[in-house]
Protein backbone atom coordinates (compact mmCIF):
# COMPACT_ATOMS: atom_id res chain seq x y z
CA UNK A 1 0.00 0.00 0.00
CA UNK A 2 2.02 2.83 -1.75
CA UNK A 3 1.04 6.20 -0.20
CA UNK A 4 0.18 9.17 -2.36
CA UNK A 5 3.02 11.93 -2.23
CA UNK A 6 0.35 13.91 -2.37
CA UNK A 7 -0.84 12.80 1.26
CA UNK A 8 2.30 13.93 3.03
CA UNK A 9 1.69 17.89 1.00
CA UNK A 10 -1.66 17.79 2.34
CA UNK A 11 -0.91 17.35 5.51
CA UNK A 12 1.76 20.20 5.46
CA UNK A 13 -1.30 22.71 3.91
CA UNK A 14 -3.00 21.22 6.41
CA UNK A 15 -0.85 22.35 9.74
CA UNK A 16 0.07 25.44 8.44
CA UNK A 17 -3.69 26.08 7.86
CA UNK A 18 -4.54 25.10 11.51
CA UNK A 19 -1.79 27.04 12.92
CA UNK A 20 -2.80 30.32 10.84
CA UNK A 21 -6.74 30.03 12.21
CA UNK A 22 -5.90 29.46 15.83
CA UNK A 23 -3.99 32.52 15.85
CA UNK A 24 -6.75 34.52 13.91
CA UNK A 25 -9.24 33.30 16.56
CA UNK A 26 -7.41 32.49 19.64
CA UNK A 27 -3.95 34.74 19.41
CA UNK A 28 -1.63 31.71 20.07
CA UNK A 29 0.98 32.52 17.05
CA UNK A 30 2.49 28.67 16.62
CA UNK A 31 3.49 29.66 12.60
CA UNK A 32 7.20 29.57 13.82
CA UNK A 33 7.35 26.82 15.63
CA UNK A 34 10.26 23.71 13.80
CA UNK A 35 7.78 21.71 11.58
CA UNK A 36 8.78 18.30 12.49
CA UNK A 37 7.82 18.26 15.96
CA UNK A 38 4.62 20.30 15.77
CA UNK A 39 3.81 18.35 13.09
CA UNK A 40 4.06 15.11 15.32
CA UNK A 41 2.30 16.68 18.15
CA UNK A 42 -0.74 17.83 15.72
CA UNK A 43 -0.77 13.97 14.94
CA UNK A 44 -1.33 13.06 18.04
CA UNK A 45 -3.84 15.40 19.44
CA UNK A 46 -5.63 14.17 16.35
CA UNK A 47 -5.39 10.84 17.56
CA UNK A 48 -6.08 11.87 21.24
CA UNK A 49 -9.18 13.94 20.53
CA UNK A 50 -10.39 10.85 17.97
CA UNK A 51 -10.68 12.69 14.51
CA UNK A 52 -10.44 11.74 11.46
CA UNK A 53 -7.95 14.81 10.28
CA UNK A 54 -6.19 17.70 10.89
CA UNK A 55 -8.97 20.05 8.81
CA UNK A 56 -11.36 18.13 11.43
CA UNK A 57 -9.81 19.33 14.70
CA UNK A 58 -9.14 23.11 12.65
CA UNK A 59 -13.23 23.14 12.60
CA UNK A 60 -13.44 22.00 16.13
CA UNK A 61 -10.71 24.40 18.09
CA UNK A 62 -12.54 27.17 16.04
CA UNK A 63 -15.72 26.69 17.50
CA UNK A 64 -14.67 24.75 21.07
CA UNK A 65 -12.78 26.61 23.78
CA UNK A 66 -12.36 23.82 25.32
CA UNK A 67 -11.36 21.73 22.17
CA UNK A 68 -8.65 24.88 22.20
CA UNK A 69 -7.76 23.95 25.94
CA UNK A 70 -7.31 20.53 25.48
CA UNK A 71 -4.83 21.69 22.16
CA UNK A 72 -2.97 23.99 24.10
CA UNK A 73 -1.86 21.13 27.04
CA UNK A 74 -1.31 19.26 24.45
CA UNK A 75 1.21 21.25 22.41
CA UNK A 76 3.05 23.04 24.82
CA UNK A 77 3.56 20.23 26.92
CA UNK A 78 6.80 19.55 27.92
CA UNK A 79 8.72 16.99 29.72
CA UNK A 80 11.68 17.61 32.62
CA UNK A 81 13.32 16.39 35.15
CA UNK A 82 15.09 17.77 38.44
CA UNK A 83 18.53 18.08 37.97
CA UNK A 84 18.62 17.09 34.43
CA UNK A 85 21.64 16.79 32.38
CA UNK A 86 23.74 16.92 35.83
CA UNK A 87 26.37 17.48 34.05
CA UNK A 88 25.49 20.67 33.68
CA UNK A 89 24.51 21.60 37.42
CA UNK A 90 28.11 20.17 37.59
CA UNK A 91 29.87 22.62 35.31
CA UNK A 92 27.52 25.65 36.73
CA UNK A 93 28.96 25.64 40.12
CA UNK A 94 32.96 25.22 38.83
CA UNK A 95 32.41 27.34 36.46
CA UNK A 96 29.36 29.96 36.42
CA UNK A 97 29.26 30.26 40.17
CA UNK A 98 32.56 31.89 40.60
CA UNK A 99 31.54 34.76 38.28
CA UNK A 100 28.26 35.28 40.08
CA UNK A 101 29.83 35.14 43.34
CA UNK A 102 31.31 39.03 43.55
CA UNK A 103 28.09 40.16 42.70
CA UNK A 104 26.09 41.84 45.52
CA UNK A 105 22.48 41.20 44.17
CA UNK A 106 21.37 38.58 40.89
CA UNK A 107 18.67 38.57 38.90
CA UNK A 108 18.29 35.39 36.84
CA UNK A 109 15.72 34.72 33.71
CA UNK A 110 14.59 31.06 33.39
CA UNK A 111 12.90 31.29 30.08
CA UNK A 112 10.65 28.40 29.67
CA UNK A 113 10.16 27.18 32.85
CA UNK A 114 7.32 24.62 32.21
CA UNK A 115 6.42 22.71 35.52
CA UNK A 116 9.42 24.28 37.26
CA UNK A 117 11.46 21.17 37.66
CA UNK A 118 14.60 23.09 36.62
CA UNK A 119 13.78 25.90 38.40
CA UNK A 120 14.03 24.43 41.58
CA UNK A 121 17.14 22.77 40.66
CA UNK A 122 18.86 25.68 39.86
CA UNK A 123 17.39 27.18 43.18
CA UNK A 124 18.79 24.12 45.55
CA UNK A 125 22.35 24.63 44.05
CA UNK A 126 21.88 28.42 44.64
CA UNK A 127 21.16 27.46 48.10
CA UNK A 128 23.92 25.45 48.69
CA UNK A 129 25.89 28.02 46.61
CA UNK A 130 25.25 30.70 49.61
CA UNK A 131 24.36 33.17 46.42
CA UNK A 132 19.91 32.33 46.79
CA UNK A 133 19.13 34.90 49.43
CA UNK A 134 20.44 37.70 46.93
CA UNK A 135 18.85 36.26 43.59
CA UNK A 136 15.88 37.08 42.13
CA UNK A 137 14.78 34.34 39.58
CA UNK A 138 12.13 35.25 36.82
CA UNK A 139 10.64 31.85 35.73
CA UNK A 140 8.96 32.53 32.61
CA UNK A 141 6.47 29.95 30.47
CA UNK A 142 3.77 30.88 27.56
CA UNK A 143 1.76 28.29 29.65
CA UNK A 144 -0.43 29.39 32.47
CA UNK A 145 -1.58 25.89 33.62
CA UNK A 146 2.54 24.78 33.58
CA UNK A 147 3.29 28.12 36.11
CA UNK A 148 0.21 27.23 38.44
CA UNK A 149 1.88 23.88 38.68
CA UNK A 150 5.43 24.49 38.84
CA UNK A 151 4.49 27.31 41.88
CA UNK A 152 2.93 24.60 43.37
CA UNK A 153 5.96 22.50 43.49
CA UNK A 154 4.02 18.99 43.93
CA UNK A 155 6.05 16.34 42.29
CA UNK A 156 5.34 12.78 41.55
CA UNK A 157 6.81 10.49 45.04
CA UNK A 158 7.25 7.71 42.24
CA UNK A 159 10.33 10.20 40.09
CA UNK A 160 12.38 11.35 43.88
CA UNK A 161 14.56 7.88 43.26
CA UNK A 162 15.71 9.12 39.80
CA UNK A 163 15.79 12.83 40.97
CA UNK A 164 17.98 12.00 43.69
CA UNK A 165 20.39 10.26 41.52
CA UNK A 166 20.71 13.39 39.19
CA UNK A 167 20.92 16.08 42.03
CA UNK A 168 23.78 13.36 43.22
CA UNK A 169 25.68 13.27 40.19
CA UNK A 170 24.88 17.28 39.81
CA UNK A 171 27.35 17.84 42.57
CA UNK A 172 24.94 17.82 45.62
CA UNK A 173 26.08 16.97 48.93
CA UNK A 174 23.22 17.41 51.06
CA UNK A 175 20.51 14.10 51.41
CA UNK A 176 17.73 15.12 48.68
CA UNK A 177 15.54 14.12 51.11
CA UNK A 178 16.05 17.57 52.99
CA UNK A 179 14.46 19.62 50.06
CA UNK A 180 10.78 18.25 50.20
CA UNK A 181 8.17 16.67 52.28
CA UNK A 182 6.93 13.39 51.17
CA UNK A 183 2.81 12.63 50.99
CA UNK A 184 0.92 9.71 49.68
CA UNK A 185 2.41 9.44 46.19
CA UNK A 186 3.73 12.78 45.49
CA UNK A 187 5.72 15.27 47.21
CA UNK A 188 5.86 18.67 48.44
CA UNK A 189 9.48 20.94 47.80
CA UNK A 190 10.34 23.01 50.38
CA UNK A 191 8.35 26.73 50.21
CA UNK A 192 12.16 28.60 51.70
CA UNK A 193 13.19 27.29 48.46
CA UNK A 194 10.75 29.29 45.86
CA UNK A 195 10.61 32.76 47.92
CA UNK A 196 12.81 34.59 45.47
CA UNK A 197 11.34 32.93 42.73
CA UNK A 198 8.83 35.27 40.08
CA UNK A 199 6.82 33.01 38.06
CA UNK A 200 5.01 35.15 35.49
CA UNK A 201 3.42 34.22 32.11
CA UNK A 202 5.74 35.04 29.38
CA UNK A 203 5.45 34.99 25.70
CA UNK A 204 9.08 34.59 23.83
CA UNK A 205 6.81 34.69 20.35
CA UNK A 206 5.19 37.79 20.87
CA UNK A 207 6.47 39.42 24.05
CA UNK A 208 9.58 42.03 24.93
CA UNK A 209 12.85 41.97 26.86
CA UNK A 210 11.16 42.98 30.37
CA UNK A 211 14.44 43.51 32.31
CA UNK A 212 18.32 43.20 32.25
CA UNK A 213 19.65 39.87 34.09
CA UNK A 214 23.06 38.08 35.01
CA UNK A 215 21.88 34.85 34.05
CA UNK A 216 19.69 33.87 31.29
CA UNK A 217 18.52 29.92 31.03
CA UNK A 218 16.74 28.98 28.05
CA UNK A 219 17.07 25.21 27.87
CA UNK A 220 15.66 23.19 25.27
CA UNK A 221 13.02 25.58 24.27
CA UNK A 222 14.37 27.08 20.92
CA UNK A 223 14.67 23.79 19.72
CA UNK A 224 10.94 24.08 18.75
CA UNK A 225 11.26 26.99 17.01
CA UNK A 226 12.33 27.38 13.29
CA UNK A 227 15.31 29.22 12.08
CA UNK A 228 13.82 33.03 11.98
CA UNK A 229 11.61 32.87 15.53
CA UNK A 230 15.11 31.32 17.06
CA UNK A 231 16.96 34.28 15.58
CA UNK A 232 14.02 36.90 17.46
CA UNK A 233 14.37 35.11 21.04
CA UNK A 234 18.30 35.08 20.13
CA UNK A 235 17.98 39.35 19.77
CA UNK A 236 15.35 39.09 22.90
CA UNK A 237 17.72 37.05 25.19
CA UNK A 238 20.77 39.35 23.57
CA UNK A 239 19.34 42.58 24.72
CA UNK A 240 17.80 40.98 28.45
CA UNK A 241 21.50 39.84 29.09
CA UNK A 242 23.76 42.42 30.77
CA UNK A 243 27.84 42.57 29.10
CA UNK A 244 29.69 39.68 31.19
CA UNK A 245 26.22 37.91 31.69
CA UNK A 246 26.40 34.11 30.95
CA UNK A 247 23.69 32.26 28.56
CA UNK A 248 23.11 28.69 29.09
CA UNK A 249 21.13 26.23 26.24
CA UNK A 250 19.91 22.73 25.84
CA UNK A 251 23.08 20.46 25.12
CA UNK A 252 21.97 19.82 21.43
CA UNK A 253 21.49 23.95 20.89
CA UNK A 254 24.35 26.16 19.72
CA UNK A 255 24.72 29.64 18.69
CA UNK A 256 26.59 28.54 15.54
CA UNK A 257 23.44 28.74 13.47
CA UNK A 258 22.53 32.05 14.74
CA UNK A 259 23.96 35.58 13.40
CA UNK A 260 24.51 36.07 17.44
CA UNK A 261 27.42 33.92 17.63
CA UNK A 262 30.06 36.44 18.23
CA UNK A 263 28.12 37.91 20.53
CA UNK A 264 29.22 35.80 22.74
CA UNK A 265 32.30 33.04 24.22
CA UNK A 266 32.06 29.67 24.82
CA UNK A 267 32.50 29.02 28.57
CA UNK A 268 31.78 25.04 28.26
CA UNK A 269 31.71 23.50 24.94
CA UNK A 270 29.55 20.22 25.94
CA UNK A 271 27.00 22.04 28.48
CA UNK A 272 26.27 24.71 25.99
CA UNK A 273 27.35 27.40 28.58
CA UNK A 274 27.90 31.17 27.22
CA UNK A 275 28.88 34.90 28.05
CA UNK A 276 28.10 37.77 25.93
CA UNK A 277 31.05 39.98 25.81
CA UNK A 278 29.85 42.80 23.95
CA UNK B 1 15.85 15.85 -1.37
CA UNK B 2 18.64 14.07 -3.51
CA UNK B 3 20.29 13.21 -0.64
CA UNK B 4 20.11 10.21 0.45
CA UNK B 5 19.69 8.74 3.92
CA UNK B 6 20.22 5.66 5.76
CA UNK B 7 18.68 5.22 9.71
CA UNK B 8 19.50 2.75 11.44
CA UNK B 9 17.99 1.69 14.68
CA UNK B 10 18.82 -0.73 17.68
CA UNK B 11 18.73 -1.49 21.52
CA UNK B 12 19.49 -4.25 23.50
CA UNK B 13 22.88 -5.84 21.65
CA UNK B 14 22.98 -1.95 19.76
CA UNK B 15 27.06 -1.80 20.65
CA UNK B 16 28.23 -5.57 19.12
CA UNK B 17 25.77 -5.15 15.96
CA UNK B 18 27.05 -1.11 14.87
CA UNK B 19 30.58 -2.58 15.81
CA UNK B 20 30.38 -5.07 13.60
CA UNK B 21 28.53 -3.20 10.60
CA UNK B 22 30.80 0.29 10.67
CA UNK B 23 33.93 -0.82 9.52
CA UNK B 24 32.46 -1.91 6.40
CA UNK B 25 31.15 2.16 5.80
CA UNK B 26 34.04 3.09 3.00
CA UNK B 27 35.31 6.63 3.63
CA UNK B 28 33.57 7.27 -0.31
CA UNK B 29 30.20 6.90 2.07
CA UNK B 30 27.68 8.53 -0.51
CA UNK B 31 25.14 9.03 2.30
CA UNK B 32 24.39 10.39 5.94
CA UNK B 33 24.16 7.47 8.23
CA UNK B 34 22.16 8.30 10.99
CA UNK B 35 21.52 6.06 14.00
CA UNK B 36 19.20 5.69 16.92
CA UNK B 37 20.29 4.00 20.19
CA UNK B 38 18.19 3.23 22.67
CA UNK B 39 20.63 3.86 26.64
CA UNK B 40 19.56 3.21 30.14
CA UNK B 41 21.69 6.35 31.40
CA UNK B 42 21.54 9.70 30.34
CA UNK B 43 25.54 10.13 30.20
CA UNK B 44 26.77 8.06 27.83
CA UNK B 45 28.68 10.11 25.65
CA UNK B 46 31.40 7.95 26.47
CA UNK B 47 30.10 5.49 23.79
CA UNK B 48 31.24 7.56 21.12
CA UNK B 49 34.64 6.60 21.01
CA UNK B 50 34.08 3.12 21.37
CA UNK B 51 32.41 3.24 18.13
CA UNK B 52 34.25 5.95 16.54
CA UNK B 53 37.78 3.50 16.64
CA UNK B 54 35.20 0.95 14.43
CA UNK B 55 34.33 3.98 11.67
CA UNK B 56 36.35 5.59 9.15
CA UNK B 57 33.63 8.84 8.78
CA UNK B 58 33.73 11.52 10.92
CA UNK B 59 30.90 10.50 14.06
CA UNK B 60 29.05 12.31 16.81
CA UNK B 61 25.76 14.21 18.26
CA UNK B 62 24.15 16.50 15.85
CA UNK B 63 23.05 20.10 16.91
CA UNK B 64 19.74 21.10 16.61
CA UNK B 65 19.20 22.89 13.19
CA UNK B 66 22.23 21.25 11.67
CA UNK B 67 22.79 20.32 8.14
CA UNK B 68 22.85 16.55 7.24
CA UNK B 69 25.46 15.81 5.42
CA UNK B 70 26.31 12.79 3.16
CA UNK B 71 29.76 11.03 4.78
CA UNK B 72 28.79 11.88 8.34
CA UNK B 73 27.81 9.42 11.15
CA UNK B 74 25.32 11.14 13.56
CA UNK B 75 24.55 9.54 16.61
CA UNK B 76 20.91 10.68 18.55
CA UNK B 77 22.19 12.22 21.55
CA UNK B 78 20.37 10.45 25.07
CA UNK B 79 16.85 11.97 26.05
CA UNK B 80 15.90 13.42 23.25
CA UNK B 81 13.91 12.52 19.99
CA UNK B 82 15.95 13.12 17.15
CA UNK B 83 14.00 14.16 13.98
CA UNK B 84 14.60 15.14 10.53
CA UNK B 85 13.21 18.30 9.26
CA UNK B 86 14.36 19.21 5.79
CA UNK B 87 17.52 19.43 5.14
CA UNK B 88 18.57 19.57 8.79
CA UNK B 89 18.24 17.95 12.26
CA UNK B 90 15.29 18.63 14.85
CA UNK B 91 15.04 18.30 18.61
CA UNK B 92 12.42 17.16 20.67
CA UNK B 93 11.81 16.81 23.93
CA UNK B 94 8.31 14.99 23.88
CA UNK B 95 6.97 12.25 25.95
CA UNK B 96 9.02 8.80 25.17
CA UNK B 97 7.46 6.28 22.58
CA UNK B 98 7.13 2.85 23.24
CA UNK B 99 9.22 3.64 26.46
CA UNK B 100 12.40 4.87 24.38
CA UNK B 101 13.85 8.84 23.69
CA UNK B 102 15.37 9.13 21.47
CA UNK B 103 13.09 7.20 19.57
CA UNK B 104 13.57 4.79 16.60
CA UNK B 105 10.10 5.22 15.24
CA UNK B 106 10.29 9.27 15.27
CA UNK B 107 13.41 9.62 13.39
CA UNK B 108 12.22 6.85 10.70
CA UNK B 109 8.88 8.10 10.10
CA UNK B 110 10.44 11.91 9.87
CA UNK B 111 13.23 10.67 7.70
CA UNK B 112 10.54 9.15 5.49
CA UNK B 113 8.32 11.93 4.85
CA UNK B 114 11.43 14.30 4.29
CA UNK B 115 13.61 11.99 1.65
CA UNK B 116 10.67 9.28 0.46
CA UNK B 117 12.50 7.02 -1.21
CA UNK B 118 15.82 8.10 -0.95
CA UNK B 119 15.79 6.94 2.55
CA UNK B 120 17.26 3.38 3.98
CA UNK B 121 15.95 1.89 7.12
CA UNK B 122 17.69 -0.94 9.29
CA UNK B 123 16.30 -2.31 12.40
CA UNK B 124 18.88 -4.16 14.39
CA UNK B 125 18.76 -6.20 17.53
CA UNK B 126 16.51 -4.99 20.21
CA UNK B 127 13.94 -5.57 22.71
CA UNK B 128 9.83 -4.65 22.52
CA UNK B 129 8.78 -3.07 19.03
CA UNK B 130 10.26 0.45 18.49
CA UNK B 131 11.24 0.87 15.00
CA UNK B 132 8.32 -1.26 13.41
CA UNK B 133 5.96 1.83 12.69
CA UNK B 134 8.74 3.64 11.64
CA UNK B 135 10.24 1.16 9.14
CA UNK B 136 6.60 0.69 7.93
CA UNK B 137 6.53 4.83 6.95
CA UNK B 138 9.44 4.31 5.22
CA UNK B 139 8.04 1.12 2.81
CA UNK B 140 5.07 3.57 2.50
CA UNK B 141 7.48 6.21 0.83
CA UNK B 142 9.06 3.63 -1.75
CA UNK B 143 12.03 3.35 0.77
CA UNK B 144 14.04 0.88 0.98
CA UNK B 145 13.59 -1.36 4.25
CA UNK B 146 16.39 -4.18 5.54
CA UNK B 147 15.69 -6.59 9.46
CA UNK B 148 18.42 -7.87 11.00
CA UNK B 149 18.01 -11.28 11.29
CA UNK B 150 16.66 -12.65 14.32
CA UNK B 151 18.56 -15.76 14.42
CA UNK B 152 21.52 -13.64 15.07
CA UNK B 153 20.12 -10.70 16.90
CA UNK B 154 20.91 -10.23 20.44
CA UNK B 155 17.68 -9.50 21.30
CA UNK B 156 14.62 -10.67 19.02
CA UNK B 157 11.62 -8.65 19.76
CA UNK B 158 12.47 -5.31 17.69
CA UNK B 159 13.37 -7.66 14.44
CA UNK B 160 10.18 -9.57 14.47
CA UNK B 161 8.00 -6.64 15.37
CA UNK B 162 9.84 -4.76 12.26
CA UNK B 163 8.77 -7.92 9.62
CA UNK B 164 5.36 -7.96 11.08
CA UNK B 165 4.88 -4.65 10.32
CA UNK B 166 6.49 -4.84 7.00
CA UNK B 167 6.96 -8.49 5.86
CA UNK B 168 8.52 -8.17 2.67
CA UNK B 169 11.33 -6.44 4.25
CA UNK B 170 14.67 -8.07 3.16
CA UNK B 171 16.41 -10.35 6.16
CA UNK B 172 20.10 -9.76 6.15
CA UNK B 173 22.96 -10.69 8.82
CA UNK B 174 24.86 -8.44 10.15
CA UNK B 175 27.70 -9.15 7.59
CA UNK B 176 25.19 -9.03 4.72
CA UNK B 177 24.59 -5.65 5.69
CA UNK B 178 27.77 -3.95 5.67
CA UNK B 179 28.71 -5.29 2.41
CA UNK B 180 25.16 -3.58 1.32
CA UNK B 181 26.19 -0.36 2.81
CA UNK B 182 30.01 -0.44 1.01
CA UNK B 183 28.52 -0.85 -2.22
CA UNK B 184 25.65 1.24 -1.71
CA UNK B 185 25.94 4.19 -4.65
CA UNK B 186 24.59 8.21 -4.86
Amino acid sequence: MAIKIEDIELEDIEVSLLVEAIYQRWGYDFRDYAPASLKRRIRRIVEIEKLSSISVLQEQVLRDSDCMQRFLDQLVVSVTSMFRDPGFYLAFRTIVVPLLRDRPSLRIWHAGCASGEEVYSMAILLQEEGLLERTLIYATDLDQAALDRAKEGIYRLDLMKVYTENYQAAGGSASFSEYYHAGHGHVVLRKDLSKNIVWAQHNLVTDASFNEFHLILCRNVLIYFNARLQERVHSLIYESLAEGGVLVLGRQESLQFTPHESNYRVLDRREKIFQRVN
Amino acid sequence: MSLKLVVVGASLGALEALRAILPAVPADFPAALIIVLHRDKEETGDLLPLLESRCVLPIGFPLDKEPILAGYVYIAPPNYHLLVEGDHFAFSLDAPEDYARPSIDALFESAAEAYGAMVTGIVLTGMRQDGARGLAAIHRHRGVVLVQSPEEAVATGMPLAALVAVPSAQVLTLKELGKLLAKMTP
